[in-house]
């Protein structure tokens, strides 16, 4: 194992969020008086952006190194360390944790800019500007947690904690109690993916220290897993339909229960429902925490454990499956939404959908590259879609704007990037990223089924393609469908969000030359050697498949995606620009159908008529009225009331008044006493 | 002779606490618990001389310390309740019950 070279300035990185958030907490909670705007703004944007800072100079530092050497590490203290068991506060910034860094630091503090701008109504109506602020940078300390931990109880612990913050955020506007009801379903819908982790974790470190081999450090992990590589656990029988059953390797256990983690956190099929309603929340939230950062903590934590996955080809297949029938499933409920939030929150679990076929296919690289590209132009639409919720006043139904490109065309534009962006348009970022995970899929032999994935991740790109330019058609060309009376209070919006637009709209654009495919690379005479410079630079950390497959092999997938996305743009088109009136005649026609898509196939129905409600009902009526209020309460009431018959019933005829009465009590109890003494 | 001292004991010992059950003035009672006490210091002063150890004595004189702080509380108590119900017979404090 490469020794890790000491760099103390990491823990600033992480601490430094906290520090603010700290400081607002102390003004809000202990002194009661709010820091007002401009100390906010300059505490809560400062942190974040002297923190992306010292993460510049880290990685300035760390590629300075050879290749090989790139880990750099600050040991803080031994936070626990319990006979075998040790888990140090301890941050690891190696390439897959320093292209994280930077992307939670860069958007991180694009969105606490932008925020400034979108909160204002909150500052001028006093409805907890600062609050706000302490929340978002208390989200970035645990998310760096998250990120730079270098074992997997640090990483548990920011795991937790961006999952509060995601909670505390969604129902930030808490006096609506839909908003509230939002955050409680994120958050109990991730204790299910929590739940799995934490198996993970201690399968992971219950079977190493049976080989004495006991640690969570992901270093120790990765060279002391190969000693539990041929061990198998059997199944109870009433699992027996599984497949291989009645023997599983114990890697690929542990492997899916890590994986139920990341289902939880990166919103997969079955637990993806939280996400489309932790809406709810403010849009810089959604932007931050709900695409760019916190739910591709799952696909970072499979990259991450990457040795994991290598020993556990079961686990890596169940997840390229996942997240290829999630990218297509949300696409297609993408299609018939009408909320411009609530589609971007489809797009989201449809692109980590994506991210997770790349993992599960062995393309760790592919799903970082994915994962980056997808932080711009997802925070880009995010932001973009806020611009336009602020000019329509809170409105977000795509049905009732359209042709919102005359009055907020700066807007208009950088949003219309974003989507040809994700749509794949050629050589902006989401083109080289999508390309790269198609490809992916197309070489993963190793997985059962490979052509379907691929065949699914293409027509997902099309169905991309169509859903986005839908939602861009609907709102901003095409005829207005604004109020009238509201028409004329369309405006652009305020400089602080329209700067963060154009820094993610560049990036965006020019993001997938961070690792452009030698093949797709359209700078001519290009090295291939020194193209496709981010798998290269995480192939320190990532040791994923590496293929072989010719440029025309590699040309010709990306002609078809690209073709496969023109078709959905110009159906989005004639659908929606050419023949309006030709959408609602479909609907009619498709009747139930429609409605069934329009409606999320009705999932959250079948999970609340399935699961919610007779959870409810079981802790209704049987563990609160049964056993809290009969047993426990029961028992503890009954005691007293056993006590107080007892007493007043017997005891109390003992209290007579008459002092010789107890006085021969006394020479009784002494003589029985003595004598029990002297017989015995 | 510590046979005897002990027989001397255990019959004054019994005899105040038939006293001390069976009357009910609670000067008599207060004079009764004296002669209890009394006993139990003769048997300590026997059984320290049958050993050869002083402690018995310093148990004496501690009980006897005690004695007499018990009688200025006591009879202070009965002087009291004397002033307020002009009795000093103990059947007629019973009001302290159920």
């Amino acid at each position: 194992m490469v020794e890790a070279t000491a760099y103390p300035l990491l823990r600033w990185i992480v601490l430094l969020p906290l520090l603010a958030a700290a400081v607002h907490g102390v003004s809000l909670a202990v002194l009661r008086r709010p820091l007002g705007r401009a100390a906010t703004i300059a505490l809560s944007v400062g942190a974040p952006a002297l923190s992306f800072f010292i993460a510049f100079l880290a990685l300035l530092k760390l590629v300075a190194l050879p290749a090989e050497q790139r880990v750099l590490g600050d040991l803080l203290f031994t936070w626990i360390g319990a006979g075998s068991f040790s888990a140090d506060a301890a941050f690891l910034f190696d390439p897959l944790s320093a292209v994280m860094t930077l992307v939670v630091t860069g958007v991180g503090t694009l969105i606490h800019v932008y925020s400034v701008g979108y909160m204002d109504d909150d500052h001028r109506e006093d409805r907890g500007f600062e609050r706000f602020f302490c929340y978002l940078n208390l989200f970035l300390f645990s998310m760096l947690v998250l990120v730079l931990g270098d074992n997997l109880v640090l990483m548990f612990l920011g795991w937790e904690g961006v999952g509060l913050c995601s909670y505390l955020l969604i129902g930030f506007w808490f006096s609506d109690r839909w908003n509230a009801y939002c955050g409680s379903k994120a958050f109990i819908v991730n204790r299910v993916g929590d739940f799995g982790f934490l198996l993970g974790i201690f399968l992971l470190f219950w079977s190493l220290a049976e080989m004495d081999a006991a640690t969570v450090n992901f270093r120790e992990l990765a060279e002391a897993l190969p000693r539990i590589a041929e061990q198998s656990v059997t199944l109870p029988g009433w699992l027996g339909f599984l497949p291989g059953a009645p023997t599983w390797k114990l890697t690929t256990l542990i492997g899916l229960c890590f994986f139920l983690g990341a289902v939880g956190k990166s919103a997969q099929i079955p637990l993806y429902i939280w996400l489309p309603d932790a809406m709810a929340g403010p849009t810089p939230v959604s932007a931050l925490i709900h695409a760019a950062t916190m739910v591709t903590a799952g696909v970072y934590m499979v990259c991450r454990l990457e040795f994991l996955y290598a020993l556990a080809p079961g686990a890596s297949a169940v997840i390229a499956w996942t997240g290829a029938l999630t990218a297509l499933f949300a696409a297609t409920i993408a299609i018939a939404q009408t909320d411009i939030k609530k589609v971007l929150a489809y797009s989201t679990v449809s692109q980590l959908g994506y991210m997770f076929l790349a993992a599960g296919c062995a393309g760790y690289e592919a799903a970082i590259f994915h994962l980056v590209t997808h932080a711009f132009f997802k925070a880009l639409l995010f932001l973009g879609s806020g611009a336009v919720i602020l000019a329509m006043h809170h409105e977000q139904d795509i049905d009732k704007m359209g042709g919102l490109r005359a009055q907020i065309p700066w807007t208009h534009r950088w949003f219309l990037i974003g989507v040809l962006a994700i749509a794949g348009f050629p050589w902006m970022s989401g083109f080289f990223s999508k390309d790269e995970i198609l490809l992916t899929a197309y070489l993963a032999h190793e997985i059962p089924g490979h052509q379907a994935l691929y065949g699914i991740a293409l027509a997902t790109a099309g169905i991309t393609a169509f859903y986005m330019f839908r939602l861009h058609f609907r709102t901003f060309l095409g005829e207005s469908r604004v109020p009238v009376e509201q028409r004329s209070h369309l405006h652009e919006p305020v400089q602080w969000i329209l700067a963060p637009l154009a820094v993610l709209g560049v990036l965006s654009i020019f993001g997938g030359f961070l690792g452009p495919a030698a093949a797709l690379n359209p700078v001519p005479g290009v090295d291939p050697a020194h193209s496709n410079s981010l798998a290269n630079f995480l192939g320190s950390v990532l040791h994923g498949a590496h293929h072989e497959v010719s440029f025309a092999t590699e040309r010709w997938l990306a002609v078809s995606s690209v073709a496969v996305a023109g078709a959905g743009v110009l159906l989005a088109a004639w659908l929606y620009l050419w023949n309006p009136g030709l959408p609602a005649r479909i609907r009619a026609s498709l009747g139930g159908l429609h409605r069934w898509v329009a409606n999320k196939y009705y999932v959250d129905e079948a999970y609340d008529a399935a699961l919610v409600r007779p959870l409810v009902s079981l802790s209704e009526n049987v563990l609160y009225r049964g056993i809290d209020v009969g047993l426990i309460d029961g028992a503890a009431n009954g005691s007293a009331r056993f006590v107080r018959a007892f007493a007043s019933d017997v005891l109390r005829h003992f209290q007579s008044g008459l002092t010789q009465a107890y006085l021969f009590l006394m020479v009784l109890g002494t003589l029985a006493i003595a004598s029990y003494l002297v017989a015995g | 002779m510590v046979e005897k001292a002990v027989a001397l004991s255990a019959l004054l010992f019994v005899l105040g606490a038939l006293g001390a059950l069976t009357r009910r003035n609670l000067i008599v009672m207060l004079m009764s618990i004296e002669l209890m006490l009394n006993a139990v210091n003769l048997a300590l002063v026997a059984f320290s001389r049958q050993w050869g150890d002083l402690s018995g004595h310093i148990f004496v004189l501690m009980v006897i310390v005690v004695a007499a702080a018990e009688v200025a509380v006591g009879l202070g108590i009965v002087i009291s309740l004397f002033r307020n119900r002009e009795s000093v017979n103990v059947e007629d404090v019973s009001l302290l019950k159920w």
